[in-house]
């Protein structure tokens, strides 16, 4: 009923827009319905809140206006013939629009129970919002109400027509296309000959994965050599990683030390991500079968100089938790690497670059180094290209 | 690089010279087309039987091979040209070896003819057909375009005209079709993964240390503040210059496409966006667009100079040139990386100037959700976030488009380096008076900005939480949702990122009104929330956090339901919003004359409201038009169900 007088009260509005604002509803031929010939326009307000309140429904008749004792024989397919003076808005080219299109039969609460005989016209005050200028209260003006929605529906509509087979393969196929896909990318973030005193060597630093966007299998591997004396060091991991917020993945697995130092195997978890102010970071914890820990924390900044130029700071600091005498590693922070490096970008997969590289190892794996005759700190200057794919 | 370009250029000129054309190296690069214009109008089909025959090819753009897909050998596909109230059917044959599939964007049509695989069908299968059949009931422009895979990027798209049954109220001499799109040579499955792998890829207008030490773009302050943030305010849109060349009705900007008319006519333009990611922004320097029609539904006119045009919307617009001379139609890519150009002319082979692009635009905190308006001293925020005020990155790139902007050769890439040393093409014939208009407001307004700034600087930007979901208690929680817009407003007075101070009149929604009073005026029976949301850094996009491939549940609909939508945009980046199988009113103010549109731009950090009438039972497709969005999870399922049959 609420609904209905809502309905009376939206076409008012539409009629308010006319300049006739004391206008009466002879305009209106609606079989069945009787209606009060005017109102005072005082009570114009009551309409707004009705709109909202459908709990006004219930009301009872107090002020006594006419019953709308014809409701149930309303002639609902007569309305569209209602000739609604043309509003403000109405285009000039043409002529006053009917209602056209409006489907009565599809207005949700209109089945009026029996007992709404003798309904308060409360709701159909909204007739003498006529009087209330500027207020276009009609179409999208009109609030939304606050019913619940419905629950949805267990089948697929396209199963009524297509073989219900066929369309759950092409329903999953592109429910996969549409954000389930795998990816994959190689990268050697560094790839560089190392010219240092003495003997030139050489560095890599890379990563590969492959998955969708929350979980991911990582390789990584990173390592440095020198030519003639062969790999240093080196190291892979398989890593399994999981996007555990916007900016980081979580990483677990294994790492595997190469080279001629013990090849030692590790159980590994660490983090790599974007941190504020765009720093790429990335740290890890590794546990040797031999109960060593070490860990290790990377970080480096792409600055822009240009939209193809980017310097590249970069450090790494690596730990140890003990001493691993075999691999020369003193307890406490072993080493720092802070190397700076220019890249072009010919394009985003290759950029060439040059640098400098300054690794410094402290505290007693330095120590160790020097009883060995060697040096604890490098500089190379670096020339090497990142590259993905 | 610009050397290269320049010999071809002169090898053009030289090649057409000796065609016995009066054309050479002398002439502006505007003038210097592949061709004398191409003045052919776009291949058409009509009549109540129509096949259509889906195949890979090639296609010319600008003198260059591409691969494409078309339909019976053209890109873009031929214009369907109907009549409201006629039976239809088209036969579609598949002659690729993977399945296909054509939405006729903006049809009523049977659930079981919209065209998208897994929801309406199964799809048509390689090397075989379907046959689409359903009466039109209605009128105006629209498109048509696949729902399978990446294939719509490679050029599976097409126009779509159909006649009023009765008298048009829109009184026109002449009428063009205008298909908008973006073209790459790169494969669409590459451009995917790039930004999958790397959001910024194609980015080639970020911020730079040579940009701030030449004082452009953002202050250092500003810089830190974003960066602490972890968000990148020139990330204005995500494939696009340097990927695409952008095309109107399928050639590129050298190839001069061109429209005819003679002087005093009224010409209607139909304008569609087909692109796979690009926005436009559409002007004519020089003549006043009246804007008559909206995604097909009439509109009361409206006279604007410029437009932006999302993906997958249409516009109509009369433009009535009275001199006899050539204009040029600029479509402008939102970052202003590239164009799309046509030419308006009396004869073919006649050419305007083209404009030169305008600075890009910065994103502001308003595009990500938070209303600085509501804060003392905030107001020359939105200024000075948007890159008018300091001026562009000079090193910042532009697609070799830009080359055809300013007359004179040797611009290449230089134009834009320069670009960045005052308002770009100031200094230059070539600038468009509105360019200029803005370059004077800026100018104007930057003391008033600059004594603001200690404001904004002053304001800890944590302090509005950038995701918090309280805010958005229905978003699902995870690496997927970057941030929630902490205070979404309602941008539909907006006219799009770097349109706000052009110096002339440009549309936004609120100015779209019917021309007819809405076919249903109900008031909605509830509201319906759905966030846009989305992260830029692992290019992860989405509803209310959930992808279309999570396990989710479609959005459910009664028949003959009523419901106002809340669209809330949690991104940075404006999204069309598209929904299949019906037409929304937009709650813009206008009552039953709210304009009914198929698709809609969200503006970055804002929130579009609309009411639709669930009236077409079936399940039919939602999503974000942008075809690497949608193709990364921003889609949904609709369903509209009767009453008593609901679960």
């Amino acid at each position: 009923m609420s609904r209905f007088a809502l309905f009376l009260a939206t076409t008012a509005t539409i009629v308010v827009t006319g300049p006739a604002a004391a206008q009466s509803m002879q305009g209106m031929n609606m079989p069945g319905m009787t209606m009060p010939a005017k109102q005072p326009a005082a009570k114009a307000k009551p309409s707004a809140k009705s709109k909202r309140a459908p709990a006004h429904r219930a009301t009872p008749a107090k002020r006594s206006t006419a019953p709308m004792d014809g409701m149930k024989g309303m002639d609902h397919s007569a309305m569209p013939g209602m000739q609604l003076p043309p509003s403000g808005q109405q285009p000039a080219q043409g002529a006053p629009q009917p209602m056209q299109g409006m489907d009565h039969s599809a207005m949700p609460g209109m089945s009026m129970p029996a007992g709404q005989q003798g309904h308060d016209m409360n709701g159909m005050s909204g007739m003498n919002g006529m009087a209330m200028p500027g207020m276009a209260q009609t179409g999208t003006a009109l609030p939304a109400g606050d019913a619940p929605a419905p629950a949805p529906p267990m089948d697929h509509y396209a199963d009524r027509m297509f073989a219900p087979a066929e369309m759950a393969k092409a329903r999953s196929d592109m429910m996969f296309e549409q954000g389930g896909q795998p990816f994959h990318q190689v990268m050697f973030n560094l790839a560089e000959y190392q010219a240092r005193q003495g003997r030139d060597g050489y560095r890599w630093d890379g990563e590969a994965w492959f998955g969708g966007d929350i979980n991911r299998l990582w390789l990584k591997s990173e390592g440095e050599g020198a030519f003639r004396e062969g790999i240093e060091s080196a190291e892979v991991q398989a890593l399994y990683s999981r996007a555990v917020g916007p900016y980081f993945n979580l990483q677990g697995g294994v790492r595997q030390d190469l080279g001629p130092s013990p090849k030692r195997t590790y159980a590994t978890v660490g983090f790599e991500g974007l941190a504020p102010y765009m720093f790429e970071v990335e740290g890890a914890l590794f546990l040797s079968t031999k109960g060593d820990l070490l860990g290790r924390l990377e970080g480096y900044y792409d600055q822009r100089i240009t939209q193809r130029l980017v310097l590249q700071p970069r450090v790494e600091f690596n730990l140890a938790a003990q001493d691993v005498r075999e691999n020369g590693i003193g307890r406490g922070l072993t080493d720092a690497e802070l190397g700076l490096r220019l890249r072009y970008e010919i394009r985003r997969q290759f950029a060439p670059y040059v640098g400098v590289s300054y690794l410094a190892q402290t505290g007693r794996t330095a120590d160790f180094t020097r009883a060995q005759g060697k040096d604890p700190t490098t500089t190379s200057f670096v020339a090497g290209v990142r590259v993905w794919f | 690089m610009s050397r290269i370009i320049d010999r071809r250029q002169m090898l053009r000129g030289a090649a057409l010279a000796g065609g016995g054309l009066a054309l050479s190296a002398y002439m502006p690069a505007w003038a210097q087309t592949n061709s004398t214009g191409l003045a052919t109008p776009l291949p058409t089909v009509t009549g109540n039987d129509i096949t259509l025959r889906i195949a890979r090819q090639t296609m010319m753009i600008d003198g260059r091979p591409s691969k494409a897909i078309g339909i019976n050998g053209t890109v873009p596909a031929p214009l369907i040209r109907l009549r409201e109230g006629q039976n239809v059917r088209l036969n579609v044959i598949n002659d690729l070896d993977e399945d296909s599939s054509i939405h006729w964007h903006g049809l009523l049509v049977p659930p079981q003819y919209d065209g998208v695989p897994g929801i309406s069908f199964p799809g048509i299968k390689a090397r075989s057909s379907f046959l689409y059949e359903f009466p039109l009931k209605q009128n105006g422009t629209y498109w048509y375009h696949s729902h399978s895979g990446l294939q719509e990027q490679l050029g599976h798209y097409g126009p779509i005209v159909i006649d009023p049954a009765d008298a048009d109220p829109v009184q026109f001499d002449r009428e063009h079709v205008i298909v908008l799109s973006d073209h790459s040579q790169i494969s669409p499955a590459a451009i995917f993964r790039y930004m999958k792998v790397n959001p910024g890829y194609f980015n080639y207008q970020q911020q730079t240390l040579a940009g701030l030490l030449a004082g452009k773009d953002q202050t250092l302050k500003e810089r830190m503040d974003w960066g602490k943030m972890r968000m990148s305010p020139t990330d204005i849109s995500d494939a696009t210059g340097p990927a695409y060349t952008y095309l109107v009705n399928g050639h590129g900007p050298r190839d001069n496409w061109t429209a005819l008319f003679t002087p005093g006519q009224r010409v209607r333009l139909r304008i569609i966006n087909a692109s796979s990611m690009t926005t436009f922004n559409v002007r004519i320097p020089g003549l006043r667009l009246t804007i008559v029609q909206a995604d097909g539904q009439n509109v009361m006119p409206v006279e604007v100079d410029e437009f932006q045009i999302g993906v997958a919307e249409t516009y109509d617009a009369i433009v009535t040139p009275t001199d006899n001379r050539a204009y040029t139609l600029v479509g402008e890519a939102i970052d202003r990386s590239g164009l799309a150009r046509a030419t308006l002319a009396p004869h073919a082979g006649m050419a305007a100037e083209v404009p030169a692009l305008r600075p890009r635009p910065l994103a502001s905190m308003k595009d990500m959700g938070m209303d600085m308006s509501s804060m003392a001293g905030m107001d020359g925020m939105d200024m000075a976030g948007g890159g008018m005020t300091r001026g562009v990155d000079p090193t910042a790139e532009k697609n070799p488009s830009a080359r055809l902007t300013t007359p004179g050769a040797g611009m290449a890439t230089g134009a834009m380096a320069q670009g960045g040393s005052a308002m770009p093409g100031m200094d230059h014939g070539g600038m468009d008076h509105g360019a200029m208009a803005a370059g004077g407001m800026a100018g104007m307004d930057h003391g008033a900005i600059g004594s603001q700034q200690g404001g904004m600087g002053a304001m800890d930007m944590g302090s509005m939480k950038m995701r918090d979901f309280s805010k958005a208690p229905q978003v699902k929680k995870g690496p997927g949702v970057q941030t929630i817009s902490p205070m979404p407003m309602d941008r539909t007075d907006y006219p799009g990122q770097g349109l706000e101070d052009v110096g002339h009149k440009v549309l936004v929604y609120r100015d779209l009104m019917s021309l007819t009073p809405n076919p249903d005026v109900r008031a909605p029976s509830r509201s319906l929330d759905i966030h846009l949301t989305g992260n830029m850094e692992r290019f992860m996009w989405s509803f209310d956090g959930e992808k279309m491939s999570d396990v989710h549940e479609p959005i459910p609909f009664l028949e003959g339901e009523r419901v106002r939508i809340n669209l809330i945009n949690d991104t940075m980046m404006g999204h069309p919003i598209h929904i299949h199988g019906h037409f929304f009113e937009l709650v813009t103010g206008h009552g039953d004359h709210a304009p009914r549109k198929h698709t809609v731009i969200v503006q970055p950090g804002g929130k579009v409201t609309w009411d639709l009438t669930a009236d077409a039972v079936g399940d039919w497709a939602f999503h974000c038009h942008l075809l690497y969005h949608m193709h990364a999870g921003m889609m949904r399922t609709v369903s509209v169900r009767p009453r008593g049959e609901a679960a």
